[in-house]
């Protein structure tokens, strides 16, 4: 394979040609195409396809979509029409960039002026210009090189009508790390991450699995606690029981997830930090109303439900007044 | 009276940066090396006089893979600090205790990694390991609270709305810094200014938190030469004196996740860390010129403002406005552009910033440069400094 800088130098030689000689648009602007592009759009404008409105308006006739301007210069059906790919030297920069490893495109800006309206019986002329090719980019995609086209577009007597640039990124895609990646494609639903269990926390999900919000208790000196610790910080006792919790609580802060979304959590998510009556507090999610609804000091009742097949987790609810 | 051994017994003497990237293009041994020899360019000291060396716990790079590529001969000192960016100054703390206590004489500290195009923070936890730590996480993960954003988040509501402290707020602080980086080469945001309305138009990332409330993920390193202060004092290259230095946790300290506190509303960690550092330098808040405040969110430079003194507690809301932060300000504050604009090298590019204001190089100098505030990781175990003139 070449080398980054052999590469460089070969795509900067393109910035400046044209990508081959001016294309002729294969048909005259016409009403036929111009009512198929209308109904396509769903666009009603009258002027475009209704012969008397148009003649009664500003234009005198019926005039093309301003938007239509690349359609007419599009190449037809690819397997009814002549290729001509080879004269094509966006096409070679591809293979070009293919060949180094960067087997990947992406269109990502284009934007069009329109200089006049066209008018049936026009014939439309293009001409490509490779105005930029980026250095080495890094994007969220992958790493690659963003090509810039400039195209005039002309009339027959060689009069310009409007012009458009085009960017398009040629890439080699990311490999996307396994833990953002979404679940294999089953028709399962992607799953919440599940809970490292150890020692210290597994006693509390197995009061989960049995519908309980458990609250560690000292057995020497009462301290309730969570998260739970293997020692009481007050007495030092290693000796601990628990209490179950009635789930009635406040919200004491919270957040509500926007970005990055991970798959299993359907956001945006409502993330509290819910101050139980007994004392102690626990992060959970507020469910039940939107998250905008969710105030600081709201009352919230707990209910032990499945978040998917498997793992059952609390969900705070408004509580009923 | 109080003896402080530590004070004034070391400086900082070299930096060294690699460019900050979102695609550094190599290894992060690469980024550590590249950056532990441009510290010791600066400083004008041979890699086979450095004996001791320094980093944080989450950093990938061995001391020994640091030292063979540096051409660093015999270590007689290695020590890690953890806690993410709270490390940033506890490495320059265990650095220091080093040099003033003879166990070593020169000792580097190094930070590099590729955070933007390696393994993002911001992508979350997922910890395999059933560890005291992967418990620790147990409580947060199922119900989605996964990134830094999100528990710093958490405590931001409630500051503000204990505080009535708004985005807008919140916003003076992102203005502030990208201000400062306007004038930054060095800087993402290098040219590119940001208006509060700019800031409230950006998208929510973990609401209350705004795109324009994070810092910008990056790849990079950096790197400090310590000395002791008496070998400073001859060196050509111009020192910056160590005046006080601290590393704190707080009582019912998590990981990022400390919601169990009766108030989540303040940094006690940082509160002993500041107590210690003023008591070590024998300085108050008015001898401040200006400071590097670890900056990974916007809400926690507010937080650290009142840690520090600048303004009583819920009140760095109303410190801010005016242009406080800014040049000519009560506080000229990142002056680098901090993490939300310069880059995000887990503290230690505030470092770098915080030596070039001591030596009256940064590209936004303020005139009181006397004093420097430097401050490490916040909603962990942290630590800070303040650097003086040698
Ligand atoms: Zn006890």
């Amino acid at each position: 394979m070449m080398d980054k800088a052999e590469l460089e130098a070969r795509l900067s030689a393109y910035v400046g040609t044209t990508t081959g000689p001016p294309v002729a648009a294969p048909d005259a602007v016409n009403e036929a195409m111009i009512r198929h592009w209308c109904e396509a759009l769903g666009d009603r404008l009258p002027v475009y396809t209704d012969a008397d409105t148009a003649r009664q308006s500003v234009h005198g006739g019926i005039v093309a979509p301003p938007t239509m301007l690349q359609a007419w210069i599009l190449r037809g059906f690819s397997m009814a029409s002549p290729s001509d790919e080879d004269k094509d030297a966006q096409v070679e920069v591809g293979r070009l960039l293919a060949a180094a490893g960067y087997p990947s495109v992406v269109a990502t800006n284009c934007e069009q002026e329109y200089l006049r309206y066209l008018r049936p019986g026009d014939r439309i002329f293009a001409e490509t210009v490779f105005e930029a090719i980026s250095g080495q980019k890094a994007t969220a995609l992958g790493t690659g090189y963003f090509i810039d086209t400039r195209t005039t577009f002309r009339d027959e007597r060689g009069e310009s009508v409007g012009w458009m640039t085009f960017r398009i990124l040629r890439f080699k895609p990311n490999q996307v790390p396994q833990a953002a990646s979404p679940a294999p494609s089953t028709s399962q639903k992607p799953r919440r991450l599940r809970p490292p269990l150890g020692h210290d926390n597994r006693w509390w999900w197995e009061g989960i699995e049995a519908g309980e919000i458990r609250i560690q208790r000292c057995k020497r000196c009462a301290t309730l606690r969570h998260p739970p610790r293997p020692m009481c910080g007050t007495c030092q006792s290693i000796e601990w029981d628990w209490i179950v919790s009635q789930g009635a609580g406040s919200v004491y802060s919270h957040v509500v997830m926007h970005h990055p979304p991970v798959p299993g959590y359907d956001l945006p998510l409502c993330v509290a930090l819910i101050e139980l009556d007994e004392g102690t507090r626990l992060v959970a999610n507020v469910i039940g109303c939107p998250p905008s609804q969710v105030r600081i000091g709201m009352r919230v009742q707990a209910r032990i439900e499945p978040a998917d097949d498997e793992l059952r987790l609390p969900f705070f609810y408004p509580a009923a007044t | 009276m109080n003896v402080q051994p530590l004070q004034d017994a070391a400086a900082i003497v070299g930096i060294g940066q690699t460019e900050f990237s979102k695609n550094s293009g190599r290894s992060e041994l690469q980024l550590a090396a590249e950056a532990v020899r441009a510290a010791l360019a600066d400083a004008g000291i041979e890699p086979k006089e450095v004996d001791g060396l320094t980093t944080f716990t989450m950093d990938t790079n061995d001391e020994i893979e640091v030292a063979r590529s540096v051409g660093i001969g015999d270590l007689t000192f290695f020590a890690r600090t953890p806690y993410g960016g709270g490390a940033a100054i506890g490495v320059i703390l265990h650095a220091a205790m080093a040099v003033a206590s003879g166990v070593a004489n020169c000792v580097v500290v190094y930070r590099a990694f590729n955070e933007r195009s390696g393994r993002r923070y911001s992508t979350g936890v997922s910890e395999p390991l059933v560890t005291a730590d992967a418990i620790h996480w147990s409580w947060y993960m199922p119900f989605g609270l996964l990134t830094p954003a999100s528990w710093v988040a958490m405590y931001s509501q409630r500051y503000m709305h204990e505080y009535g402290c708004t985005g807008r707020d919140l916003a003076q602080v992102a203005v502030s810094t990208r201000k400062h980086a306007v004038h930054n080469p060095n800087a993402f945001f290098y040219g590119r200014a940001l208006t509060v309305e700019e800031h409230q138009a950006s998208r929510w990332i973990a609401e209350p938190l705004r795109l324009f409330d994070c810092c910008q993920e990056s790849d990079g390193g950096c790197a400090q030469v310590i000395v002791p202060a008496r070998r400073a004092r001859a060196m050509k290259a111009k020192g910056a004196l160590i005046r006080g230095v601290a590393q704190a946790a707080g009582r019912d300290q998590e990981n990022m996740t400390s919601f169990y506190r009766p108030s989540i509303s303040y940094l006690p960690e940082m509160d002993l860390v500041a107590k210690q550092t003023y008591a070590m330098a024998g300085l108050a808040p008015p001898d401040i010129g200006a400071a590097i405040l670890y900056d990974a969110f916007t809400p926690v430079v507010l937080w650290q403002l009142e840690s520090w003194g600048f303004c009583s507690r819920g009140e760095a809301k109303d410190f801010v406005r005016d242009g406080n932060l800014e040049l000519g300000g009560a506080l000229p504050c990142n002056t680098h552009g901090g993490q939300l604009s310069e880059a995000y090298i887990h503290g230690m590019n505030g470092v770098n910033e915080g030596v070039r204001l001591i030596r009256g190089t940064s590209v936004n100098q303020p005139k009181k440069n006397e004093h420097v505030l430097v401050t490490a990781g916040v909603g962990v175990p942290t630590s800070g400094m303040i650097l003086g003139q040698l």
